[in-house]
């Protein structure tokens, strides 16, 4: 039995690594963030409207331009693939035959594999200067260009997730409905949506993962400036992007570096909350319906 | 009785679906079309296999930034999938619902939400400063295996579910040990859906870029490195590179060749892990 028990232990202690890397990634962006407050104040830091630590009249600490980049990002492109993804979804789950389902997802599922900095490359060759002749600018690289870039990022886990939450739904619901008359689309409107509802927020939820996350394609497209945006036709630069560009240019222990590892600690518990929240849609679904 | 207008309002909105359902497929084929045509142009042998001359970039091949890239999918398997397999093995088959359960169970769900550029500060605080393994490729390959970790974990545990509890009775009843019974029956029925993961994990490291501009990949290396503690060239950070930083006028082009070297090693990756995962389903007879 000995033989036995030690096999447990040592597959025990190797899952305990997962918790290791989760509380030293923690560790680690507090360990060095938090010496970044004992010279920037928490105001200046989430409050300020200016970063430009290399200022010559005194470095500026505020990340809150970031931040309204960052946000930017999220809404201009949750407007876009929400939408496109829960109908694209539906589509698939509902409407196309079964032959082109078999097709159609599995296709989807390939853009997944575009690694960003592809997609970031289409961005500042293909979107960006059709974005500048559209709105006659003198650059693309904007918030609206972004968004587009990382809608596109987003939308094969929308569309995953929603089409196989809408598939799982029962067959009886929408027999049901169609046996009483209702057409196919007051079938999606009344019977499909209403119940997948909860699956498909959280669905949003991780594709918002991903797109508080992106760093690639939106440095690539974000146009980098560290003015404060005013207007999605503004050059923006989120905190991801902030991040990826500076530190390979700091001293390593500076304050600047510090500064860096707070940022990276804030967009840690954003992604944590977010991750947090859609965790317990999910639960509470999977709690309310045992079909 | 479906009145007309229910009838008008039913063409418009199934056909709206489908439409939305079109767009998502079309930007996908764009994509991909975009990157085959305008990259085939640049790619031959030489590109393939010559040494990157930095100064003249038309003269020259991406191989150090392909071994690279290799050498970095060959780190990060060695690393996240032993890992991973025994965490799910140690998750499905072994642990009671405890505290700790819970708490493994809610850090790998986290691990995974966690934006690479965030295991790119790990990886930099962590593995090049504080292990001091520099910006080689063996940091950036523990960085990118946390990464993958997770991924790894989660199909691996899908892969077990996957295999009936009556499999594990019938050798039970018949006297096995439970690792005899995970040995001999749970893992051979799960091997496939557990190779697909791993293949699917690994392609999708492969393609990041953030974090290893975070530990260290570098644009130029005169020399071909085989070294895990050398520094390195990647795919990903060459496209990077070449789209944003190189003054010559072909630096557009070769980024596209570039990123269609990667995206075909990303699809073949993918491609093998589907073709596994179908003939596997082929054969189950359960």
């Amino acid at each position: 039995m000995s033989k036995e028990k030690n096999i447990e232990f040592i597959f025990l202690s190797v899952s305990l690594i997962t918790l290791f890397i989760l509380l030293g990634i923690f560790a680690f962006l507090f360990a060095t963030g938090i010496h970044a407050f004992s010279e920037i104040s928490l105001k200046e830091f989430f409050l300020g409207k200016e970063w430009n630590p290399s200022s010559y009249s005194g470095p500026k600490w505020g990340i809150l331009g970031l931040i309204m980049s960052t946000l930017m990002i999220v809404i201009g492109s949750l407007i876009i693939s929400v939408p496109l993804g829960i109908a694209s979804a539906i589509y698939i789950a509902e409407i196309a035959p079964k032959k082109s389902k078999e097709i159609i997802k599995p296709t989807i599922e390939m853009l997944a594999g575009v690694p960003s900095v592809v997609l970031g490359l289409i961005g500042l060759l293909v979107v960006a200067p059709l974005i500048a002749k559209i709105f006659n600018l003198s650059s693309g690289l904007n918030a609206l260009t972004s968004s587009i870039i990382v809608s596109i990022m987003a939308l094969p886990t929308i569309i995953s997730i929603s089409e196989d939450v809408i598939t799982s739904l029962p067959k009886d619901f929408k027999e049901a409905s169609l046996s009483l008359g209702a057409t196919k689309w007051q079938t999606i409107k009344m019977v499909i949506i209403p119940a997948s509802l909860s699956g498909l927020i959280a669905a949003v939820m991780l594709g918002l993962g991903r797109i508080v996350g992106e760093t690639m394609a939106v440095l690539m497209v974000a146009g980098n400036s560290i003015a404060f945006p005013n207007s999605f036709f503004d050059p923006i630069r989120p905190i991801t992007a902030n991040i990826a560009i500076e530190i390979k240019e700091v001293v390593k222990g500076s304050l600047h570096y510090e500064a860096l590892f707070a940022m990276g600690l804030v967009l840690f518990c954003i992604t944590f909350i977010v991750n947090l929240i859609s965790d317990s849609i999910i639960k509470k679904r999977v709690e309310k319906y045992r079909w | 009785m479906v009145m007309k207008k229910d009838k008008i309002k039913e063409i418009i909105y199934i056909n709206l679906l489908r439409i939305s359902g079109f767009i998502s497929l079309a930007i996908l084929i764009f994509i991909i079309s975009f990157i085959i045509l305008k990259g085939i142009g640049v790619i031959n042998l030489t590109f393939l296999t010559s040494i990157w001359t930095h100064n003249d970039i038309t003269q020259g091949g991406i191989i150090q930034a392909i071994i690279g890239t290799i050498m970095l999918g060959i780190g990060v398997s060695i690393i996240s999938i032993p890992l991973g397999v025994c965490t799910a093995i140690y998750l499905h088959e072994y642990a009671s619902n405890n505290i700790l359960t819970k708490s493994i169970k809610l850090s790998i769900r986290n691990l995974a939400g966690i934006p690479s550029v965030i295991y790119g500060l790990f990886g930099l605080a962590f593995f090049v400063l504080f292990l001091k393994l520099g910006g080689s490729v063996l940091s950036a390959s523990l960085t990118l295996g946390c990464m993958t970790l997770p991924w790894i974990i989660t199909s691996t545990e899908e892969a077990l579910k996957a295999v009936p509890d009556s499999f594990r009775e019938g050798s039970y009843a018949l006297g096995a040990t439970k690792w005899q019974t995970i040995k001999k029956n749970v893992l051979p029925n799960a091997s496939g859906g557990i190779i697909t993961g791993s293949i699917l994990g690994v392609s999708r490291s492969l393609g990041e870029t953030a974090p290893i501009i975070i530990v260290g990949a570098t644009f130029f290396i005169s020399y071909l490195s085989y070294s895990p503690l050398d520094k390195f060239m990647a795919l990903p950070y060459h496209i990077f590179i070449l789209a944003t930083q190189h003054s010559s006028p072909y630096a557009q082009q070769y980024a596209l060749g570039t990123a269609l070297v990667l995206i075909s090693v990303i699809f073949i990756m993918n491609l093998s892990a589907f073709i596994i995962r179908y003939k596997i389903r082929g054969k189950k007879e359960w």
